[in-house]
């Protein structure tokens, strides 16, 4: 298990696959902070 | 004497036309191939140059017949694929839902449709289109004057000469020599967007009820029509209404990304049944940006230049007419702010939750269109299947809701999908082209209803992080449902 | 990953405390986890962009990975991923980032 608590994450969505929201989601509630967070549409 | 109130209506959507306008020397001035062409230059020209489709091979193209009414999209699973190594000999240019045109006949109405003289044709490309300028003044000028205005901001478009090299058949003129959103390659853009709606259009009112006047047209476009005070201004759905010679209406554009033009059918159902309008269309011009958009993919396994083609769309939205699907406004559904946007949350909020409030699951609808995007241009640039994709999480949402076993969702999707046959320009894809085809599976065949769930990637803008949404569900008209056919 | 969000993560990265950050991917599929991750590690491999021959050094992660499922909460896992678990290749990703890794 990797451990996410203060963490600062660069969150790379995607539209097709889990979009930076959801990511971001994840992240902040293991603790993380979220210091980039984008989505990228049809790479 | 008072008027007495307009009854509330029932929204059909009685017919849907598209024109695609192959248009392979327009590659060069989309969005990537531009950009790459600026730091590769000649060597890639000539590669690209090299994959470009003929007029007859985009003709041929079985998605391209597809998506003109002249085979159903299920023809495409019988293919084995690539598709372009299948071409269908004879096919014809001309279909029950709309027709290909060629480039010339393109850069034709792109003089036609200019109304600020920003095109000038080059005085040796002028005559080989003079049929298709009848009526149309347009300058001209030699190599040189051309060549002239390029150096001063002018954007090229070319053709292939008569002995076979590639020449410049016309350019577009900025509007200003400092105003960014007038800037020549936005403005073939824009031009571009509204020939092809406006071609989309015409052929809709040359075939459906051409003697029922139209009332509004609501544009759906992702283009950007303005001045640097106002880079958005819109409403190209008027222009387009112009140009193609439909006077009656007023207009107004729907601007959401690839979800537009379902939003827009959202909106021209709502006009039709509220009595504020008795026709609607919607309409929508193709992307000029998108020409080309994948174009490494395709030249790593060796494929054709695939978009290489403008899509232009007019959908006929009118009351209740007792034959024609009817448009569920009360399962009609868009995407919230709170919503998430994963697939499962955009399909919970759009797929599953209008189904739910009319009783239905989602294994009660016939067929769904999702976003339609051809694989064989998609797959080769890493993007997967997207239809393919989109189906398989409703399938999902079908297992997680008990209607399926897990074990089940390849056949749901088989039964309830669809290949991908559109073009990749943007709005186009968003569900819509399988409304002629859902159309006459609602009247003439055995369908019952049909969703259609469009998506849109508002975060490529920068001002949030959201995506976007929009379905409507189509329904056999209950009229028609009278006559004997069952449920 | 367009050259303007190679630059953009760049400069991120170039911020301080560099030792706290990590890369969390939702990609969908095999094929562009293994670009992205390559861009990311050993620098952009087409030599175009404001990556190239630049690995970033950090530890890259994907949110359909076991190890990070497990690091979160099981209720917000579930409803942000939920059947992405298995609408999405999920053994193809984690089988692509162990093999970047190991390079």
């Amino acid at each position: 298990m990797i451990d996410l608590k203060d963490k600062l994450v660069l969150a790379l969505g995607e539209r097709d696959g889990v979009p930076g929201p959801a990511l971001e989601a994840c992240a902040v509630s293991a603790g993380a902070q979220v210091i980039y967070s984008a989505t990228q549409c049809f790479a | 004497m008072i008027q007495e109130r307009r009854a509330i209506g029932v929204p059909v959507i009685r017919a849907a036309r598209f024109v695609l306008a192959h248009v392979p020397d327009l590659v060069m001035s989309g969005s990537k191939p531009r950009r790459e062409l600026a730091r590769q230059g000649e060597v890639l020209r000539t590669q690209l140059r090299a994959h470009l489709r003929s007029f007859r091979d985009a003709v041929a193209y079985p998605p391209h017949q597809v998506l003109i009414g002249n085979q159903v999209p299920e023809l495409l699973y019988e293919f084995p694929r690539p598709w372009h190594m299948r071409p269908m000999d004879n096919a014809p240019a001309v279909g029950a839902a709309g027709m290909i045109i060629d480039q010339d006949t393109f850069y034709a109405w792109l003089a036609r449709a200019d109304t600020a003289n920003l095109i000038v044709l080059a005085d040796a490309y002028a005559p080989r289109i003079a049929a298709g300028l009848d009526g149309v003044r347009v300058s001209t000028r030699d190599a040189a004057g051309l060549a002239r205005a390029v150096s001063a901001g002018a954007e090229p478009f070319h053709c292939d000469g008569l002995d076979g090299a590639v020449r410049v058949a016309g350019v577009v003129l900025p509007a200003d020599d400092e105003d960014e959103s007038l800037r020549a390659p936005v403005l073939l853009e824009n031009l571009a967007a509204k020939v092809t709606g406006a071609l989309a259009l015409r052929r809709l009112r040359d075939e459906v009820a051409p003697h029922e006047p139209v009332d509004f047209l609501l544009g759906s476009g992702e283009e950007a029509v303005g001045d640097r005070y106002q880079r958005g201004g819109g409403n190209l759905a008027k222009a387009i209404g112009e140009l193609a010679g439909v006077r009656t209406p007023g207009g107004a554009d729907v601007k959401a990304f690839c979800a537009g033009p379902v939003h827009a059918l959202i909106l021209a159902g709502a006009l039709i049944a509220a009595g504020v309008h008795r026709r609607v269309v919607v309409v929508g011009g193709g992307s000029l940006a998108k020409l080309g958009m994948k174009f490494r993919g395709h030249l790593t396994v060796g494929y054709p230049i695939l978009e290489d083609v403008l899509a232009g769309m007019a959908i006929d939205v009118v009351a209740d007419d007792g034959r024609s699907p009817e448009l569920r406004l009360d399962a009609a559904m868009v995407h919230r702010i709170d919503d998430g946007g994963a697939g499962h949350h955009m399909y919970g909020a759009l797929a599953q939750a209008p189904l739910r409030t009319l009783g239905l699951r989602l294994s009660d609808v016939d067929r769904f269109a999702v976003e339609l995007h051809n694989p064989d241009i998609t797959e080769p640039a890493g993007s997967g299947d997207v239809p393919g994709t989109n189906y398989t999480m409703l399938a999902a949402l079908a297992a997680r809701a008990g209607e399926i076993t897990r074990e089940q969702m390849p056949a749901f999707v088989r039964a309830h999908g669809l290949p991908g046959f559109s073009p990749t320009q943007g709005h186009i894809p968003s569900a819509i082209p399988y409304l002629p085809h859902a159309i006459l599976g609602l009247t003439e065949g055995t369908m019952t209803r049909v969703q259609f769930i469009a998506k849109g990637s508002l975060f490529l803008g920068r001002m949030t992080g959201m995506s976007d949404g929009a379905s409507v569900l189509l329904e056999r008209n209950a009229q028609f449902m009278r006559k004997g056919v069952t449920s | 990953m367009d050259l303007e969000e190679q630059g953009t993560i760049k400069r991120v990265v170039e911020g301080s405390e560099r030792s706290r950050m990590v890369v969390l991917l939702g990609t969908p599929n095999k094929g562009s986890t293994t670009m992205i991750a390559l861009t990311l590690t050993q620098g952009d491999p087409s030599y175009a962009g404001p990556l190239a021959g630049v690995p970033l050094g950090l530890p890259i992660h994907h949110i359909l990975e076991p190890e990070v499922r497990q690091a979160i909460p099981a209720d917000v896992y579930a409803r942000e991923i939920g059947p992405l678990e298995f609408v999405l290749d999920a053994t193809g990703i984690s089988a692509a980032l162990k093999s970047v890794r190991a390079r």
